[in-house]
């Protein structure tokens, strides 16, 4: 046994940053209730920030009544010190002090959920031989005791060598206060040691040199078990080749017949389940209205009609609840617009704001109410356990597209928008399983995509009824099939080719049902939509001032004058009505004539031989050029080019586009041509913010460029088949 | 263990192969030793679903025939 005082991990920095503010990392496994705790302990003295290269978040906070002397760093929840996901391998390289840039910490406080102590003590044995001063709360003592297993929270301290155990209800605040007391000293308190005996064998090698250099035995530890993780590195790094060959010999001896991650599971768990049955002290249980609907949902049908229903309610919820805000918005920022463009008095700066600058904040916060509601649902199943379910309950259906129940959620939310189901996959450990996903998100049909469809098939599919359905609905049913039917087609081609590999793993904790907390569905609110703003929003921003641009420049010298010529020459009898409709009418004609000899109208011009033989001219051609970089513009766009102004409403627009013709006379909208352009759109990466998110998630350029080009060909090809075909 | 019926307990006594989900597995607490129970499956009859000490832990019919266990001891 190694003196505790004496075991430091030795980072040069520790010293001189004890002046500074004290960093301690929270620490514990996925659902024990860490981040409600977190939030209890810190309140409203936290931000959100990413850690360097990855895009994991992490939570800071003060504690309460330090005056800002300790912050607390929330860190992902992990089953041990071997990772098997990003999350747990930031966790894992965040209390060795290993992350760049980040403050290694200066003492843990270990999260244990009192109703599951069996992997929470799995954990914390590994924790305890960091060489950290270390607390541990017990979380969820209520729910535990009304289950019938009450923790003895002075007999655990004792098994843990004296290391302070402190049982709370984070939902009431029960206990937080004695914590925070123990947190305000924790730095000053002597390292935790390691409880011997747990692995003799392993300890025979990692004790004696960690006596010797000073050094924490779990870094010697993490050599022998994760020869290729950070902190192993760090270790190595740390000693001379003596030590060095001496640690491969005794990994050789030590892991000979079994995988070192099996053996530690063995040796570790033994001791959890003895330290668990010492510490417990069982009771009655008493069985509550939430256990009988989690044993009914527990069932297999039950449980799947109940997803379903989960599901159809979420969507309900993020379409109808969100319209009445939506409309709203539009009309707020149409208004603004009009309101802003008279008051600057016309000319660039004028346009620039109202149709540039406020129509680009309108057109981000326009999806603020879906995305809202959206992550709301998402948090309140996430906090009460129930999406683990889903994931459990869709394994099935998911592997017969090469992916497992882990993406049936980036799926679901990609048909609000593909970038939170984009930020979903995160759940997902392995990498391949992971693009996989990401790739198949964009083809579910978005609330972007929704507008041109409606348009679309407003105008071109006629209202006749097919057995009880209606075959514009049905249309629309369609595409959305034939958005997930392509999506699941890509899954699972990318796994049968760039990214073949074992079946996806599956291997899922399926937590107790609980109530959700508010708190922390309020904080996790708040930041994945700060989040959301920050990645989508100035994304979309800046695409709607360029594509303002484009339609913007250059400009038509003469149209003041001609339309001040239009006016005065309009016959003097008529009424002020027909007058100011005829004028309106000639201001949208000359800004259809501005728009075709702009920069995008060019590119129209320019692109329409490639667009030709889907039976495009060259305004649907300078509309989908448009909606590139953000495919709702496309209505607007279509609005101004076919001069019944952007803000006119789809009757007057479909109108517009029945009658539009090619030179010969010929209509340009016939149905083949439509339905090529609905199969484009449920098709095409018209996405920057998409694309953006992919390439942060994937930390590749690699694969927002593929999924572009493979996406846009596939729109092509569609289009251009459906036209040929129906031609 | 993939053999067992909802509301049975047993304790594991061997795990045989051990691929990277059987290890993941394992790091969750299924381990030699430790007491089970089957909770349920999904439709179709996979996944399976087992209690472990108070937590759910979801397995898949394949991995689960990995896991030998013996229905008569005494479960704690």
């Amino acid at each position: 046994m190694a003196n505790g005082a004496e075991i430091r991990i030795p980072v040069e920095s520790l010293s001189g940053n004890r002046r500074k503010v004290v960093s301690i990392a929270v620490v514990g496994t996925p659902n024990s209730g860490k981040s409600t705790l977190f939030n209890r302990l810190t309140g409203l003295r936290q931000r959100t920030a990413n850690y360097p290269g990855v895009t994991v978040e992490r939570h800071v906070g003060t504690l309460r009544g330090s005056g800002g002397a300790i912050e607390l760093v929330d860190l992902p929840g992990t089953h041990g010190l071997t990772p098997h996901s990003m999350e747990e391998a930031v966790a894992v390289d965040a209390v060795f002090g290993l992350l760049e840039g980040c403050e290694p910490p200066a003492g843990l406080l270990a999260i244990v959920d009192a109703s599951n102590l069996y992997q929470g003590l799995y954990l914390l044995q590994q924790l305890l031989e960091l060489g950290l001063p270390v607390v541990v709360a017990l979380t969820m003592t209520d729910a535990a005791a009304a289950a019938g297993a009450a923790v003895d929270a002075e007999r655990l301290s004792e098994r843990l060598g004296g290391v302070p155990v402190m049982s709370t209800v984070a939902t009431t605040g029960k206990g937080v206060a004695p914590l925070v007391e123990q947190l305000a000293a924790l730095a000053e308190r002597p390292p935790a040691v390691s409880v011997p005996g747990i692995w003799p064998e392993l300890e025979a090698v990692t004790e004696p040199l960690a006596g010797e250099t000073g050094i924490a035995p779990a870094l010697f530890s993490r050599a022998l078990i994760a020869p290729d993780s950070a902190p192993a590195a760090a270790a190595l790094a740390l000693v001379d080749d003596d030590k060095r060959s001496a640690l491969a010999r005794a990994r050789e001896a030590l892991f000979a017949d079994v995988p070192a991650q099996a053996a530690e599971a063995r040796a570790r768990y033994a001791w959890a389940r003895d330290a668990r049955a010492a510490v417990l002290r069982q009771q009655a249980a008493s069985k509550t209205l939430l256990d009988r609907t989690a044993a009914f949902l527990n069932r297999p049908w039950p449980g799947t009609i109940g997803l379903f229903l989960v599901m159809l309610a979420v969507f309900q919820a993020v379409f109808a609840w969100a319209t009445p805000f939506m409309d709203l918005i539009d009309a707020g920022s149409a208004s603004l617009a009009a309101a802003s463009y008279s008051a600057l008095g016309g000319g660039m700066l004028a346009s620039l704001v109202a149709d540039g600058v406020i129509a680009g904040v309108g057109s981000v916060i326009i999806f603020l109410p879906q995305i809202l509601i959206l992550f709301l649902f998402i948090i309140v199943l996430e906090d009460s356990g129930y999406l683990a379910r889903a994931a459990y309950l869709m394994d099935r259906v998911m592997r017969s597209a090469g992916l497992s129940g882990q993406s049936i959620i980036p799926m679901i939310s990609s048909f609000a928008c593909a970038v939170p189901g984009i930020m979903a996959t995160r759940v997902i450990p392995q990498r391949r399983d992971r693009i996989a996903t990401i790739l198949a998100a964009p083809f579910m049909t978005c609330s972007a995509r929704l507008p041109v469809y409606a348009l679309l098939i407003a105008a071109f599919v006629p209202r006749q009824s097919v057995g009880p359905m209606n075959l514009q609905g049905l249309v629309l049913f369609g595409l959305y099939a034939f958005g997930i039917v392509m999506g699941i087609v890509t899954a699972l081609l990318i796994r049968r080719t760039a990214l073949r590999g074992p079946r996806p793993a599956f291997a899922l904790m399926l937590p107790e049902f609980r109530r959700p907390n508010l708190r922390t569905v309020a904080f996790a609110l708040l930041g994945r939509v700060k989040v959301f703003l920050y990645r989508a929003g100035t994304v979309i921003f800046a695409v709607a001032v360029l594509i303002w641009a484009l339609a913007y420049f250059p400009r038509l010298d003469d149209t003041d004058a001609r339309a001040a010529a239009f006016v005065s020459g309009l016959p003097a009898e008529l009424d002020a009505g027909a007058r100011a409709a005829a004028t309106a009418d000639f201001q949208n004609r000359l800004a259809a004539e501005q728009l075709e000899q702009s920069v995008l109208g060019r590119m129209g011009h320019f692109v329409e031989p490639v667009f030709e033989p889907l039976g495009w001219d060259w305004r649907v051609s300078a509309a989908v050029i448009a909606g590139f970089p953000a495919r709702e513009v496309v209505v607007a766009v279509l609005g101004t080019v076919y001069a019944v102004g952007s803000e006119a409403d789809d009757a007057t627009l479909a109108d517009r586009l029945r009658a539009s013709t090619w030179p010969d006379g010929s209509p340009v909208f016939t149905l083949p041509m439509v339905i090529g352009l609905l199969i484009f759109y449920a098709m095409c990466l018209q996405c920057a913010a998409t694309l953006a998110v992919i390439r942060r998630e994937t930390n590749s350029w690699g694969w927002p460029a593929f999924a572009w080009v493979y996406m846009t060909a596939l729109g092509y090809l569609g289009a251009l088949l459906a036209f040929q075909l129906g031609s | 263990m993939a053999t067992m019926e909802p509301g049975q307990r047993a304790v594991i006594t061997a795990v045989t192969g051990f691929d990277g989900t059987i290890q993941r597995l394992m790091s969750l607490g299924l381990v030699e030793g430790a007491a089970i129970e089957m909770a349920g499956a999904a439709i179709g009859g996979d996944p399976l679903e087992f209690r472990l000490y108070g937590c759910g832990v979801s397995v898949r019919r394949e991995q689960a025939e990995r896991f030998l266990i013996d229905l008569s001891e005494p479960v704690g």
